[in-house]
This record gives C-alpha cells, sequence and structure tokens, in this order.
C-alpha cells in the first residue's frame, strides 16, 4: 500500500494524494458509525422487519425511510437554495442520476435479493460487525455479485 | 438516557439520523450518502486491472471504505455495548403467516433456524443466504445505487431515476415476499 501512495504523490493528474490521509477520513467513518448504530437500534437490521414492511403490516420502515427522505430533500434544498460550501470551501456538486433500463432491471433483482437476505448493503455491514459471522456469508455473496455484474456488464441492457 | 440507549429506537430518531447523513456527507466532502458502490471499490482494490468497471483510481473513493469501516464498528458497538434487550416487536400478522410458513423462532434479529451455518448448503438456506446476497450485491450495481444511494439520497436530491429504482426495489421485494417465499419455506 505505502508504495502505492508514494506512486501517486509522483503522478501530477493524482492531486489528492492525501485521500488516504486517516484524519480526513476521521468524519466520514464517524458518520458511519452513527448510522452503523442506528441501523442496529431501529432494527432495520432485521428480516422480520423487511418482512413486515413487504407485508404492509408495519409502519415501521416506511417511517424510517419515509422521514430520512424528508430530512435528506430539506437538508439539500438548503444546501442549494444558499449555495453552501463544504467546510474545505469547496463548491458542493451533486452528480444527477441519469436514467438507464438498469435501474429496473437492477432494482427487481435488488428487491428480491433484499426480501431473501432481510438486509440491505449498510445492515449487511452493520450485521457483521454486531457479530453475526452468517451474514458474513451474504455480504461476502454480494461482493461477488457485484464482481460478477462487472465482468458482465458490456453484456447485459443499459 | 441510559434508557433510551438500552431500548429500540422509534422510527423517526432513525429516520432523522439517516437523513441527517446526507446533508453531513455533502457539508464534510461533497460526498453523496451511499453503501453499495462500497462494494465495488472493494471488487476494485482486490483486482488487477482486466475490467473496466473495475478499473478507475478507487483510492479517490478511500472515504466509501471509512464510511463503511464505521458501519461495521456502529454494528459493533451497538451490538455488544447498546443491545437491543429485547427481539424485534414484529406486527401479529406477518409473524402469524410466518408461522405457517415454518418459523417458529421470534426471538431474534432474523430467524436463526433459516440463518445458521448447518442451513447453509440446504436449498433454503443456500438460496436465502447465498443467492439473496449474490442478488443485492449483482442489483445494487446494477441498478446504480440501494436504499441509501437511490431512495435516500437520490430522492432527497430530487431524481427520478431513483425514484423509478426505488420502486422496482419495493416491487422485487412484494413478488419475493408474496410469492416466492411461501413456496420457499414451505
Amino acid at each position: 500500500m505505502n508504495n502505492q501512495i508514494t506512486s501517486d504523490e509522483f503522478n501530477p493528474d493524482y492531486k489528492v494524494s492525501s485521500d488516504f490521509s486517516i484524519i480526513k477520513n476521521i468524519p466520514f467513518l464517524l458518520v458511519g458509525v452513527v448510522f452503523g448504530i442506528t441501523l442496529v437500534k431501529a432494527e432495520v437490521v432485521s428480516w422480520f422487519r423487511i418482512q413486515e414492511m413487504f407485508r404492509f403490516d408495519s409502519f415501521h420502515m416506511y417511517g424510517v425511510i419515509g422521514t430520512a427522505v424528508v430530512v435528506g430533500m430539506i437538508s439539500v434544498a438548503i444546501i442549494k437554495r444558499f449555495k453552501m460550501k463544504t467546510i474545505q470551501g469547496e463548491e458542493i456538486k451533486i452528480e444527477p442520476k441519469k436514467f438507464s433500463i438498469s435501474q429496473i432491471f437492477g432494482g427487481l433483482i435488488f428487491g428480491i435479493g433484499w426480501a431473501f437476505t432481510g438486509a440491505c448493503p449498510g445492515p449487511l455491514f452493520a450485521l457483521v460487525g454486531s457479530g453475526f459471522a452468517i451474514l458474513f456469508v451474504s455480504l461476502l455473496s454480494a461482493i461477488i455479485g457485484t464482481l460478477v455484474y462487472g465482468i458482465f456488464k458490456d453484456k447485459l441492457p443499459h | 438516557m441510559i434508557e433510551f440507549l438500552s431500548k429500540p429506537w422509534p422510527w423517526y430518531v432513525a429516520g432523522i439520523l439517516f437523513g441527517i447523513a446526507v446533508p453531513a456527507l455533502l457539508l464534510i466532502g461533497n460526498k453523496t450518502f451511499g453503501v453499495s458502490s462500497s462494494l465495488r471499490h472493494i471488487c476494485a482494490a482486490c483486482l488487477p486491472e482486466r475490467f473496466t468497471y473495475f478499473s478507475y483510481n478507487w483510492k479517490k473513493e478511500t472515504w466509501n471504505l471509512f464510511f463503511i469501516t464505521g458501519i461495521i464498528l456502529g454494528g459493533f458497538i451497538a451490538g455488544y455495548f447498546l443491545k437491543n434487550l429485547a427481539p424485534p416487536e414484529i406486527a401479529a400478522h406477518t409473524k402469524q403467516v410466518l408461522a405457517q410458513q415454518g418459523i417458529s423462532d421470534f426471538n431474534h434479529l432474523f430467524p436463526v433456524e433459516l440463518f445458521n451455518f448447518k442451513s447453509l448448503f440446504t436449498f433454503k438456506g443456500f438460496i436465502l443466504m447465498i443467492v439473496g446476497g449474490f442478488m443485492v450485491g449483482f442489483g445494487t450495481r446494477y441498478a446504480g445505487g440501494c436504499t441509501s444511494g437511490h431512495s435516500i439520497m437520490g430522492l432527497s436530491n430530487l431524481q427520478w431515476p431513483s425514484l423509478v429504482a426505488t420502486i422496482c426495489f419495493m416491487v422485487g421485494g412484494f413478488v419475493a415476499t408474496w410469492f416466492i417465499l411461501p413456496y420457499l419455506l414451505n
């Protein structure tokens, strides 16, 4: 790893050699910690909670995602309205999402997987952290799924 | 406070905290909230640059790997120090339906009778844990995001393709729950 950082520092195209800096990345780690704790404490990591959601038997998960979207929407609107900058003074830019048929096919595939494992990617990481070794198998399988997607990407409709 | 930390958190607390993650990441470093891209970075970091999808400068996305390390750490903290003492209080109707499908243990976060190393190579276990996991990784990357990237970040930024993706996540889940799981579990 050290060698790679050194070679990047000598590469003029690679401006931000501090991407590996631990200090710089600690805030992202902390956001992850809060996110992970919340996933477990609000039982979003529960297979049963996901079943409840897909059966329309409980408001819990709809409440979680709905509130998150409302808070996120208001925040993004404020950031855009006041042209807020990052703490380093950079302009905040959010890449728009381009529509493609892949969102439909991929979305359906992920939806089925979500109901099977009872976990989307965030909860998979949080469950592994909580010590449920069995979910590490699903996480590994998800990584292999990504790998297979990457290999066959050009052969799939997009 | 201690009581709050040892009890399960209500939906609005979780929703607000998840929602705040969106501006937090933007303000800290112009990053968009999303978990599933980390799966791609993990592959890119481990593979030789043979496949175009994985040959990019993943080191520029190191923040995302720190972010998921944080999620794992958060899961650890919540699972060992702030553990919810009672199992999730699941809706009676869901319990009843699942009981009819052969699930009897509701005392954990997930059905431990299906999710364990022994049942990994039974048909049910293989489909739920391995095929399910595979579809999560394959599907989220094919769709270009998961519940966080599309449903929370994308919708927060009023992106209609993310709405399409979110609707498809739900449709896929409904199909699996209503039409596949009943046959698989019985």
